[in-house]
Parts: structure tokens; C-alpha cells; sequence
């Protein structure tokens, strides 16, 4: 890391005020941080919107008030999920280091980091799919099964296209809460602008420099939120 | 055409039975529009999911045009079921699909392919008189345009039965008198028998040939809409007869003389 190249530079008196010239020269790091932060969430988003969203369907079709109630083997899988979603980011990505060595072949840095970001991800969203199927109500699938649509039909025809703008609505959110996550990869080197953040603002008093990370985060949080509110409200015709 | 024979439908919740359908038997002819009326929780909602088995009867057997729906398996139920209409009180439209996409719903999952499926939609849309709402979604569409898409989606596959839980119920008396006469011309026109269910009986004098009224899960009686126009004609049941009266009776009681100092 760069850490040692810019050490010199650290102003004697831990400097707290925002310096324009020590802001220029960590520039080309912030740029790098970034760019991991946005491939750690255009990396794990997609994935968990692709394996979440099956899994998410499964939930809500073998559900008690599902297309195809099992509900047996629906609490199984329903507390496997919530076992998932019980590990702190932090211990989850610790505890799964040997399933990230076999998938990418190390453990440290973005890519490493991008494992268990996409893990925590899945049954994230997944819940958000159950959720989003099940608050649309039983009617519009009444009216497919009298029309004698098959299950497949009533989950692609219908549900997911009546579920869209929430869907994008909790898309909207899991990115968000991701980038927070994302901070947390500094611990296996992974990189981002949170880490960025926590290195000089936090360990290094840089208070100027941690400013400006926290702005950037803010930006890009508020960025994805309107982004998201917009296309969301595009495809809602419900009025 | 519909032959309803000694159906009943018990629900059990924790434990608790509950028997909303109670051996009903009914013979609904070819081509004729068939009330059923009753209050709420009299099971005629119920009755109505057991002719195309949304809801399957826990015993009896229904068959629709010679085919004992009772017996057939998922995948052969679901093939006759394009062949049975059915609207909603709440119209059940899909909100982020247009009028044209709701209708070319039902022909997708009929099998039709997708050249055919536009031209049918629009001409089912054309019957309800829609045709310039085509690519409307629903939230710009009034209760009535709505529930008139509906018909548009259920007819498009041109099916031999049409099925009607309360259609009427959540529009407007003008609204209601619009609907009915789309009803009633589409079964003139298209000789597709209709079942409409509803505990309006205004509705099941204007549109329907023959009623039928359930209380407590059970066919209490039925009789020909023609029978009321003839004299010393008066059903056999008090529902019945509460139900063509369409007055709404109340025992009112003196009112209780308030001191002025009271009110104060």
C-alpha cells in the first residue's frame, strides 16, 4: 500500500484543517479507492440480485401462502437464511475466508473482499423478493390461475412484473447498505473509499482527508438513492 | 353446461372446521346468465372458485361442458381453464401492464402465439368498447374501464363459460348498469354462459334467467327471473323473499326525549 510513500507527508501537527495541497496529493489514492468500491458493489450487487432473486421466489412460492406451499422445507431453508443473515459483516468475513481462497484464489485485497460481500448479500435480497411478492396480495395471482397460466408464467408474467419497481426500490437499498459494508474491507486489505476513510481520518487523525472520503461516500450514497427512486417511480404505473 | 353435484367445501383452520359450501348440487343450461345470491360468508363466492377449481371441493364433482374438472390433474385443469372466463370484484388487472398487455395475458397463457395475440386482444378490447384505451394502464382507467378490460382479458380466449364474483360491487350504480349491459350483450351475442355471483339482487333481476340463493354454505332455493313478474309469485324462504324486496327495513325506535339540560 501507498501508506508508507505518503507517511512523510503526514503534517507534524497531525493537521486537521482541510489541505487543498494534501488533498491533490492523495488524489490518484482516492481515485483507486473508488474505483474498489465500485467494483465491489458492481461485482456483488449483480450476483446477489441473480442468485437472490431465484432463492427470494423459492421462499415465497413453497411458503404456507406460496404457489406451491411446503412449508417443511420451507422453514428449513427459511432458517438457513436467517442463520446467514445473523453474522456480523466483520466475523462473516473472517469465518468464510477458506470458501474465499477457493473461489478467487486469495484471500486479501478487493477481489477477496468481494466473496463476502456477495454471500452477505444473497439472503439480503432474497428476503427482499420474498417480501416484495408477498406484500402484492393474492389477487392478480388468482386471476393467472383462473386464466390457467402455469407457475412459471405467474412468476415471470406476473409477479415479477408487478414486483419491479419495489424490486428496484430494494435494490436501491442493499447498494447503499453495501457501501457501508464495503468500509469494512480495509480489514483484509481490500481496499475502498471507506477503508480509505477509516486509514487517515481514523488511524491517522488526517480529520481533512476523512472529511472528504465521508463527502465522496455521501455523494455517491445519495447518487444511488435518487438514481434508484427514479427509475423505481418509472416503471411504477400504478398511477 | 355447468353441472354442480353434491359439492361441499370445508376449510380447517387451527384446528376449527368450517363448511363454506354445504352439498350444493346446481344445473347451470347452456348459454344462460345464472345468479347466485346470498349475504357475505353464505359460500356463493366459494361455489363460484369450485367451478373452475381455484378452490377444489372436498367433495362432489363439477363438470363444465362434459368434463368432470374434479377429476382431471394440474396440468389437464389448467389447459380447461382457458376455456373458463373469470372476473373479479377488483378487477385483478396487472397495474404495470397496459389494457392491451392485461388482455394479451390471458391468450399467453392460452397458448396463443404472439402475432395472433395482439390482434385478438385488440379485437377483445374492441367488444368492450376499449379499443382507444389499449395502451392505458390501469391506474389512469376508471372502475368501470377497468372491470371491462377484465371482461376483454377473460372473453379474449373466447371461452365457453364466464364466471363473475360480484362485478359490480366495487363501481357506482351508473357504472354497474354499464357493466351489466356488457355482460348481457356479450351473452347474446357470444352465447357464453355466465355465472355471476353478487348479493345485489337489482343486479340479478337485470341481467340473470335464473337465481340462486345460498345462506350458511347451502342452495336454499332457486327459481326463473321470469317467476317474479308473475303474480302471487313470492320465494319460498324468508332469504329469499328479503332478498327481491330490495327495501332496506328497520325496526326504528322512538327516540329518547333528551333534557334540555342535558344537552347543553
Amino acid at each position: 500500500m501507498s501508506n508508507v510513500s505518503v507517511a512523510g507527508a503526514l503534517p507534524a501537527n497531525g493537521a486537521t484543517a482541510f489541505d487543498l495541497n494534501r488533498v491533490a496529493e492523495l488524489l490518484p489514492e482516492i481515485a483507486v479507492a473508488l474505483g474498489q468500491t465500485f467494483a465491489m458493489l458492481l461485482v456483488a450487487i449483480p450476483l446477489a440480485v441473480l442468485a437472490g432473486t431465484p432463492l427470494g421466489i423459492w421462499l415465497y412460492s413453497m411458503s404456507p401462502v406460496g404457489l406451491k406451499p411446503r412449508p417443511k422445507l420451507h422453514r428449513v431453508v427459511d432458517a438457513l437464511v436467517n442463520t446467514m443473515r445473523s453474522f456480523p459483516f466483520l466475523i462473516l468475513l473472517i469465518a468464510i475466508i477458506p470458501i474465499t481462497r477457493f473461489i478467487v484464489g486469495t484471500t486479501i485485497g478487493t477481489a477477496a473482499v468481494i466473496v463476502p460481500l456477495t454471500i452477505n448479500a444473497i439472503p439480503y435480497f432474497a428476503r427482499f423478493v420474498e417480501q416484495n411478492l408477498t406484500q402484492l396480495g393474492g389477487g392478480v395471482v388468482e386471476a393467472a390461475r383462473a386464466m390457467g397460466a402455469t407457475r412459471g408464467q405467474i412468476v415471470r408474467d406476473v409477479l415479477l412484473v408487478e414486483a419491479k419497481p419495489a424490486l428496484i426500490g430494494s435494490i436501491t437499498i442493499m447498494t447503499v447498505s453495501f457501501i457501508s459494508y464495503s468500509a469494512m474491507a480495509g480489514l483484509v486489505g481490500g481496499g475502498g473509499i471507506g477503508d480509505f476513510a477509516i486509514r487517515y481520518g481514523y488511524y491517522r487523525y488526517e480529520t481533512g482527508v476523512m472529511f472528504l472520503a465521508i463527502i465522496l461516500m455521501i455523494v455517491l450514497v445519495q447518487s444511488v438513492q435518487i438514481g434508484g427512486t427514479r427509475l423505481a417511480r418509472r416503471f411504477d404505473k400504478r398511477r | 353446461m355447468i353441472s354442480i353435484r353434491d359439492v361441499s367445501t370445508v376449510f380447517t383452520t387451527a384446528g376449527q372446521t368450517f363448511t363454506a359450501v354445504d352439498a350444493v348440487s346446481l344445473e347451470i343450461p347452456r348459454g344462460s346468465i345464472q345468479g347466485i345470491i346470498g349475504f357475505s360468508g353464505a359460500g356463493k363466492s366459494t361455489l363460484l372458485r369450485n367451478i373452475n377449481l381455484l378452490e377444489r371441493p372436498t367433495s362432489g364433482s363439477v363438470v363444465v361442458d362434459g368434463t368432470d374438472l374434479t377429476a382431471l390433474g394440474d396440468e389437464d385443469l389448467r389447459r380447461e381453464r382457458h376455456q373458463i372466463g373469470m372476473i373479479f370484484q377488483h378487477f385483478n388487472l396487472l397495474n404495470n401492464r397496459t389494457a392491451l398487455q392485461n388482455v394479451e395475458l390471458s391468450l399467453k397463457f392460452a397458448g396463443v402465439g404472439k402475432k395472433d395475440r395482439r390482434r385478438r386482444a385488440q379485437e377483445a378490447l374492441d367488444i368492450v368498447d376499449l379499443a382507444d384505451k389499449a395502451s392505458s394502464y390501469p391506474g389512469r382507467l376508471s372502475g368501470g374501464q377497468k372491470q371491462r378490460v377484465a371482461i376483454a382479458r377473460a372473453l379474449a380466449t373466447e371461452p365457453k363459460v364466464l364466471l363473475c364474483d360480484e362485478p359490480t360491487s366495487a363501481v357506482d350504480p351508473r357504472t354497474t348498469a354499464s357493466v351489466l349491459q356488457y355482460l348481457s350483450d356479450i351473452n347474446a351475442q357470444l352465447g357464453i354462459t355466465t355465472v355471476i355471483v353478487t348479493h345485489e339482487m337489482n343486479v340479478i333481476k337485470a341481467v340473470a334467467d335464473n337465481v340462486a340463493v345460498m345462506e350458511d354454505g347451502a342452495l336454499v332455493e332457486q327459481f326463473d327471473l321470469a317467476d317474479l313478474s308473475r303474480p302471487g309469485f313470492s320465494p319460498a324462504t324468508q332469504i329469499g323473499r328479503y332478498l327481491i324486496s330490495d327495501d332496506i327495513t328497520l325496526e326504528r325506535r322512538p327516540r329518547v326525549q333528551q333534557k334540555e339540560a342535558t344537552l347543553v
